[in-house]
């Protein structure tokens, strides 16, 4: 086993780990401005736990919407984590029980950790520093930002409100500025899914537009049927 | 439903797509079109959402200047490659500042 290249994973885990789950903070802010208590904030990310479904669900709820619709968008995002568990079971290796808690940790922060390690068990290591990390750290700093947006009687008096929205144009900004048709495609895709979900919201429930949205992906993998 | 029936359900639902990914035959889903569309549909859904969250209230198109301004400040913000903490920082700050000053 080489060390070194373990020892860079811990460090690969706990920078990714500690850095995005300070961000709990904006997401407990989001959830307590929308109008969830605390404890309802803190459940989403103790069970949830993946940030973009967490952050989907509030904003329908922010927006007044229609929750049936927020819950189907916030699980279609959510179907993204099974695609990397698809990636990750060889690599991770875990069977019968051991996958039950495994599973949890099965997200954007630590698939990526994990992939860019350079042999299977330092891509473990990865895997688990980053899932232990950002699991403890994303859940104490939601329970402060909840706590603290709690105290404050007019939350978007400190633009609280615009948090949202920002960790969304954070989150796909690194897809989006690359070159090349790939990148070509998700401007595409980003352009036409805002498109439909802002021409889709005078004519249905809130919460549904963004569902929509995901018409736009069809549209260019249809346009390009290989 | 209520919203303690959205977050059950959705802990629920996030839960067991993280299990089946896992536990899952991988013949069946490691279909190169399913791959394809789980890895862009999140480009869709979040661009949706941060249009409907910055420029909706209900069913209603509606437009909130210090609202998009904090926005246009996070892009700022990603353009000077900023932290992530800092771009929310600074979107949350320039909405509260044009708040004040137009109130």
């Amino acid at each position: 086993m080489d060390t070194t290249t373990r020892s860079s994973a811990v460090r690969d885990g706990l920078g990714v780990g500690i850095a995005v789950g300070l961000s709990g903070v904006a997401f407990g802010a989001a959830a307590v401005t929308a109008g969830l208590s605390v404890a309802q904030a803190c459940v989403l990310s103790l069970f949830a736990f993946t940030g973009a479904s967490q952050f989907a669900l509030v904003g329908v709820v922010a927006g007044g919407g229609n929750l049936v619709a927020g819950t189907a968008g916030a699980l279609l995002l959510g179907a993204r984590n099974g695609l990397y568990g698809l990636r990750m079971s060889d690599l991770l290796a875990v069977r019968g029980r051991r996958r039950l808690p495994t599973a949890h940790g099965v997200i954007d922060e630590t698939t990526a950790v994990a992939l860019a390690q350079p042999d299977e068990r330092s891509a473990r290591t990865g895997f688990f520093v980053t899932f232990v990390s950002l699991y403890l750290t994303w859940n104490v700093t939601t329970l402060l930002g909840a706590v603290g947006t709690s105290r404050v009687a007019d939350p978007a008096v400190f633009g609280l409100d615009v948090v949202g929205p920002a960790t969304f144009v954070a989150i796909l900004w690194p897809r989006l500025t690359g070159s090349g048709p790939e990148t070509r495609a998700l401007r595409l895709i980003a352009g036409g899914g805002a498109a439909i979900a802002l021409a889709t919201t005078p004519f249905t429930p809130p919460g549904v537009p963004v569902l929509i949205a995901a018409v736009a992906v069809l549209a260019v993998i249809l346009r390009r049927p290989k | 439903m209520t919203v303690w029936w959205a977050i059950v359900i959705t802990c629920a639902g996030c839960y067991a797509l993280k299990l089946a990914g896992l536990s899952a035959p991988r013949q069946v889903l490691d279909h190169p079109t399913v791959q394809r569309f789980a890895s862009l549909v999140p480009v869709a859904l979040l661009a949706a959402l941060i249009a409907v969250q910055t420029f909706a209230h209900g069913q209603q198109l509606h437009f909130d200047g210090p609202r998009a301004a904090g926005l246009g400040a996070a892009v700022v913000a990603l353009l000077l490659r900023a932290p992530f903490l800092v771009v929310l920082a600074t979107a949350a700050v320039v909405t509260a500042v044009l708040r004040h000053v137009m109130s």
